[in-house]
């Protein structure tokens, strides 16, 4: 499965999205958590919104799968 | 071989005998923050006494990475090379995920600057050389060993304290009463203040090993390496420096319940060591066991109470934020309280003290509490995105960045505080100075070392530097009749402040404004005052 290596475009901010992202999660129980990231990956999906683009990446994130 | 606590001689202070006249700034604390202080305000030529509970220096390496930043003030202070020649320096950092490396940085990519990025230096030399150079102000700095503060009372214009000593108490005056008295400050105890924020469940084992072979292997220079998951200690972070005397620093996280006295026996430690050093022999040096917590005071000016360093803030140690931020304090709180207590300032500059060093350890402590939460995960799905970061961190860029093993310390900006100008220029008004290599004729030098300590206006290339009362005038890569001058042999000074640019710097290198080639005297006087704080626009700001 081929694999898209990606330019960095979070920093310099990726700690304070990092600390954001958990705190979305805060307080909320695992089964919850799953639901919340399934709603998160299909919002950026919509914000994405080019299929070409979408696809390398659910192809990238499934390249790590067995890893 | 272990460092020789030498205890320093405890000497009856005249207290004892007969009432002391008013001291001008008591520092309660003999640290590196009360040390320092006393340094900063002597070479200004401000008198203080030192009062200090204990006789030796810190028991245990404890504070051992300083940063960039605080060499230079270390410099200023006259103890920076020393501690340069020493301490073991280092710019890179490496992280490991189980066996394999998956990131490193370079904190000092660039050539030109005098002090390295980090060295490492056990605080034990730190309060030695600082002791030592206290001895240079025989008349100026009265360190007094065995000598408890044990009740203050704060009168408005000055301060009672009750110290008690081996031979009796006494009772001292002092104009300002600095509270250097670290994490567990008995005078923020007295006061009442409160000291709550966040405290990490999980522990660290801290262990200081000698052993006469590298456990970095052949790597051939000292860096700071970081585990995720480390095989020799699965599942939780590890963390490895280098120290003179070939001594090496160890962290390593425990369970959120374990019994923190039976992790310190060696008993218990030495199988830990074993298991990352293997065979090598070994020497435990010290151990400790401590969990994180970042705290600040809401305020760090009481009245003529001022809090300095752990006293004021503490931090987790991941990013080395305690010690050097402390120092920042030190360097911020000296000409300010010097320029206060000599009336060329008013009183309420000491409240800009709080303001910019307040907002300094908010952005240590979000940074040091970043760190710790992804070192710690608390939840299966803080556990979850950490594990995925780094498994896509062997290949991506992007996730290698948002591996936390510790973001290491640098100054703040003051920028957006009152006593900077807004401006802008190559380098903000707020900025730290940014060094670069001088030469003064057959001399080579540093900007950094030749700017900071004092007001000073420095123009680069072409420039006109008006004469204004109490500012030093530098040109660098120009020439000025009246005006210090400074070749730029590399171009590294022009290419980082822009030719044709005048900054004014104020005492503590920070710059507060920042010109074109040739401002008037008038709009250097302003800048000036407001950096003083005696303008009006100035005092309502800070009111």
């Amino acid at each position: 499965m081929s694999r898209t290596i990606a330019a960095d475009n979070l920093s310099p901010v990726q700690d304070e999205f990092y600390a954001a992202l958990m705190q979305a999660h805060e307080g909320l129980s695992e089964p919850q958590s799953h639901a919340l990231n399934a709603r998160l990956v299909l919002l950026m999906a919509n914000h994405i919104g080019a299929l070409d683009d979408l696809r390398a990446l659910l192809t990238t994130a499934r390249s790590y799968a067995d890893e | 071989m272990a460092y020789d606590y030498t205890p320093f001689p405890f000497v009856a202070p005249p207290g004892l005998s007969a009432p002391e006249p008013r001291h001008k700034v008591a520092i309660v604390g003999a640290g590196p923050i009360g040390l320092a202080m006393a340094i900063d305000l002597a070479q200004r030529g401000v008198p203080s006494v030192v009062l200090d509970d204990n006789n030796v220096v810190s028991v245990g390496s404890r504070a051992i990475c300083w940063a960039k930043r605080t060499l230079e003030i270390f410099d200023r202070l006259g103890v920076g090379e020393r501690m340069l020649e020493k301490g073991v320096t280092w710019k890179v950092g490496r992280n490991f995920h189980g066996h394999d490396e998956v990131y490193s940085f370079d904190l000092l990519p660039e050539d030109g600057h005098k002090y390295p990025a980090f060295i490492n230096l056990q605080q034990y030399y730190v309060e030695q050389y600082l002791v030592e150079r206290v001895q240079d102000f025989p008349d100026l700095i009265d360190l007094r060993f065995k000598n408890a503060v044990i009740k203050h009372e704060d009168y408005g214009d000055h301060v009672v304290l009750t110290i008690d000593t081996p031979k009796g108490n006494y009772h001292l005056e002092a104009e300002y009463y600095l509270a250097c008295d670290g994490a567990n400050s008995a005078t923020r105890t007295r006061m009442g203040l409160d000291f709550t924020g966040q405290t990490f469940q999980e522990q660290f084992l801290i262990a200081d090993i000698e052993m006469e072979q590298s456990p970095f292997g052949d790597h051939p220079v000292p860096e700071r390496w970081f585990w995720f998951d480390p095989p020799f200690h699965p599942g939780k972070s590890a963390l490895l420096h280098a120290q003179p005397d070939n001594i090496y620093r160890i962290d390593l996280q425990l369970d959120v319940d374990a019994d923190g006295r039976a992790e310190s026996d060696p008993d218990r430690v030495i199988p830990r060591i074993k298991a990352i050093v293997g065979d090598k022999p070994f020497r435990l040096d010290w151990v400790s066991v401590y969990k994180f917590r970042c705290i600040k005071l809401d305020r760090f000016v009481h009245g003529r109470v001022i809090f300095v360093g752990d006293s004021a803030h503490v931090v987790s140690p991941f990013g080395a934020r305690g010690g050097n931020g402390g120092i920042q304090d030190v360097d911020n709180l000296g000409w300010k309280l010097a320029a206060v207590l000599d009336g060329t300032a008013p009183a309420k500059l000491i409240d800009t003290y709080h303001d910019e060093r307040s907002h300094g350890s908010a952005e240590n402590i979000l940074n040091s509490s970043r760190s710790t939460n992804f070192m710690t995960p608390k939840t299966p799905i803080e556990a979850l995105f950490r594990a995925e970061a780094l498994k896509l961190a062997k290949d991506q860029p992007f996730a290698r960045r948002l591996l936390n093993s510790g973001r290491l310390s640098l100054p703040c900006s003051l920028a957006g505080f009152a006593l900077q100008t807004p401006g802008t220029a190559p380098v903000l008004p707020g900025a730290p100075l940014l060094d670069a290599p001088l030469r003064d004729g057959n001399r080579d030098t540093w900007l950094v070392a030749e700017l900071q300590g004092r007001f000073t206006l420095v123009g680069f290339d072409a420039v006109t530097l008006p004469q204004v009362d109490g500012v030093d005038r530098v040109v660098i890569g120009g020439a000025q009749d009246g005006c210090r001058r400074f070749e730029d042999p590399t171009g590294l000074a022009l290419g980082r402040y822009g030719a044709a640019r005048v900054y004014l710097i104020r005492p503590d290198g920070h710059i507060c404004a920042a010109f074109g080639p040739a401002p008037s005297a008038a709009e250097i006087a302003a800048a000036l005052a407001r950096a003083k704080g005696t303008t009006a626009a100035t005092e309502r700001a800070i009111a």
